[in-house]
């Protein structure tokens, strides 16, 4: 059965990538079922409860899932996807890692807003980004960093007067804003 | 003529300098999202909405269409000058627009794309000028019945005329439908689907999908193509805007035909991408010259152009009429009404006429004022796309975040982003169609409501879908559309056996 490629050398098989995801909806649609079975799912004395329609939103969602990953499992897969990798291939290495190369410090960046607040997480992260995957000259970097973070205070603090997150520590308390 | 005169009245209320000044803004701000990769005209509305939330709604849904219109005209650029479609709707135009730039012929692609977008936006906007009345007239005898069988209908056409696989689709849709469960339940008042955490409640709000599905997932697959810009430059004079002008009306046919293969799709939930294929595919079967269409063929630019247009616009209609919008773009849009305090459906054309009008009239003046400005500003806007991606990756990724954050003020929101930006890069590498996904999550809330009135009405009788002639037809309508391949199939048997 597993004789057929689950990831060889190239990347990540687009077969391995179906399977993950339809067990991951599968999941989800159990969540559902379960929640909505635990709210009541049927007639109540005034009419459909809570869980009534999620409940066969659930059903659908896992019958789907079951339907694309027996198809799979079958190899009855026909694939014409937009993906660049080769066919039987989601992703090559190299292409994950330049993936993984904006993946990654976006997800730093928005846990550096959650510390440090919008306007210097956001400058910070687009003069490190510039740096290392752009290789400009730091002075280049810094300048448009925070020449953007900026832009954006004045646009949202001062024109449109809405504030945006300011982080636990408030680095630019001092401002006033 | 009650039309005409309602649509005078409309225009009045646009020509006022601070609307006319938003609609110019819209649509450079609606280019510049078009032209730039991860951003396009559903996640860049979605992320402008939160900076109308104090305008009066009226200004408001002006600027934001014609930033959809401004995103519509922005993707032709890139296609023909970069052989890189800034949206999936002008992928059809780098067959023949890209070749085109390649032999010199830059400024004739893009002079022709324009304008026939520009056609296939105003025939489109004509259509909802004369029809949405009457279909919003209509739709004041629906119940809650009727409703559900129009979103029935919504949903089964998604799945019936999908490209791909039907189970993929459902299953998108159904997530969609899960996702907006989330919170609390608008008649009982009960937490679902909140497993007790608080931050939950709120719900997941679609605009957070949209900017995470569309914006931080395109960017992840751009990168993984390593993008490099390397395009044609192109300027436009007018003496080649006269010459090409010259040669359209010979293409008059192709025009026809893909305007009415736009609205068709744009009206059924089918939207501007396929329309912008089929068009084409029909072009290319019907034309004296289809052997030469994708060496840089002119009617290979005018077809999927026209059709992705009036597509794009025609979506509006059931927005408007019916109050379920007809693509993720009409779906933000609808988000916006709601926000905005209106109440979108049939009586929107009754209660909120100034409203209606005010966006339909400048349906018409936005396509123009577009269409003046692209055919100017081409250099300016092929500029933008020269700037190298590891500039306008973190810039993107900044304003996707900010516009996250400022739809609620929450900061779990822009985690959420970050997640659906994952779903939404496997999702479209797996064939996973996001915009089932987005109207399920905009309308989920609804069409339960609307399921649950009427199985009130009925005592849980199944059988009301089928009580009267009206409601009977839309939902055996929405069986045949839900079984579209099946059926299609058995008749091409009936006829070849």
């Amino acid at each position: 059965m597993n004789d057929q490629e689950t990831g060889d050398d190239g990347g990540i098989s687009t077969r391995t990538m179906e399977i993950v995801v339809a067990l991951l909806l599968l999941a989800v649609s159990a969540l559902v079922v379960y929640d909505s079975y635990r709210l009541g799912s049927k007639w109540g004395d005034d009419g459909p409860q809570s869980g009534y329609f999620p409940f066969y939103i659930g059903v659908l969602l896992g019958l789907a899932s079951v339907a694309t990953l027996v198809r799979v499992l079958l190899n009855q897969w026909r694939r014409d996807g937009k993906s660049t990798a080769p066919p039987g291939l989601f992703v090559e290495w190299g292409q994950l890692k330049l993936v993984l190369s904006v993946l990654l410090p976006a997800v730093v960046y928005v846990l550096a807003v959650q510390l440090f607040g919008m306007y210097v997480a956001s400058a910070i992260y687009i003069m490190l980004f510039m740096r290392w995957l752009g290789h400009y000259s730091w002075v280049k970097s810094a300048a448009i960093g925070f020449g953007v973070s900026a832009a954006i205070f004045v646009l949202f603090e001062i024109w449109f007067k809405v504030p945006l997150f300011k982080g636990a520590y408030d680095a630019l308390a001092w401002l006033g804003y | 003529m009650v039309e005409i005169s309602a649509l005078f009245h409309g225009f009045a209320v646009v020509l006022s300098p601070f609307n006319l000044l938003l609609m110019l803004i819209g649509i450079v701000l609606g280019v510049i999202i078009g032209v730039l990769p991860g951003l396009g005209g559903a996640n860049g509305v979605a992320i402008l909405l939160p900076l109308t939330f104090t305008m009066p709604p009226t200004s408001a849904i002006i600027m934001l269409s014609c930033i959809y219109w401004g995103a519509l005209f922005g993707g032709a650029i890139t296609s023909v000058l970069f052989n890189i479609p800034g949206e999936p709707w002008s992928v059809a135009t780098t067959f023949d627009g890209y070749p085109m730039a390649q032999q010199g012929r830059a400024g004739e692609a893009l002079t022709a794309s324009f304008t026939s977008s520009f056609i296939g936006a105003l025939f489109a906007v004509i259509m909802i000028t004369f029809l949405a009345p009457l279909v919003a007239k209509f739709a004041l005898k629906f119940g809650p019945p009727e409703f559900f069988a129009v979103y029935l209908l919504t949903f089964c056409s998604f799945i019936g005329m999908g490209k791909g696989s039907a189970w993929k689709t459902l299953a998108a849709m159904m997530l969609g439908f899960a996702l907006a469960a989330i919170g609390m339940d608008n008649i009982t008042g009960r937490l679902r689907l909140t497993f007790g955490f608080p931050e939950m409640m709120r719900g997941v709000d679609f605009l957070i999908a949209v900017i995470g599905l569309f914006g931080i997932g395109e960017i992840l697959l751009s990168m993984e193509e390593g993008l490099s810009f390397t395009g044609k430059s192109a300027k436009i004079n007018p003496k080649v805007v006269l010459e090409t002008w010259k040669k359209l009306p010979h293409y008059w046919l192709t025009s026809l035909r893909s305007c009415l293969i736009g609205c068709w799709m744009g009206i059924t939930p089918g939207g501007a991408t396929p329309a912008s294929f089929m068009s084409y595919g029909v072009a290319k079967r019907m034309s004296k010259n289809g052997d030469k269409f994708g060496r840089g063929e002119i009617e290979g630019v005018v077809a999927p152009e026209t059709a992705a247009h009036a597509a794009g616009t025609a979506a509006l209609l059931p927005m408007l009429a019916l109050g379920i919008p007809g693509s993720p773009t009409a779906a933000v849009l609808l988000g916006g009404l709601l926000i905005w305090g209106l109440q979108p459906g049939p009586l929107l054309f009754v209660e909120q006429k100034d409203f209606v009008w005010g966006l339909i009239a400048s349906m018409y003046l936005g396509n123009l004022a577009g269409l003046v400005i692209v055919l100017t500003c081409v250099p300016l806007f092929a500029a933008i796309l020269r700037v190298p991606f590891s500039i306008i990756a973190p810039v993107i990724v900044v304003i996707c975040a900010i516009g996250a954050y400022t739809v609620h003020n929450a900061m779990l929101d822009i985690w959420l982003m970050m997640i659906f930006g994952v779903v939404g890069y496997m999702f479209k590498k797996l064939d996973y169609p996001l915009a089932p996904l987005v109207l399920a999550l905009v309308l989920g809330d609804r069409a339960e409501d609307s399921f649950r009135q009427a199985m009130l009405i009925a005592q849980g009788d199944m059988r009301i879908f089928f009580s009267n002639a009206l409601v009977g037809t839309i939902t055996g309508l929405a069986l045949i559309m839900l079984f579209w391949p099946v059926v299609s199939r058995g008749v091409a048997k009936v006829r070849g056996g």
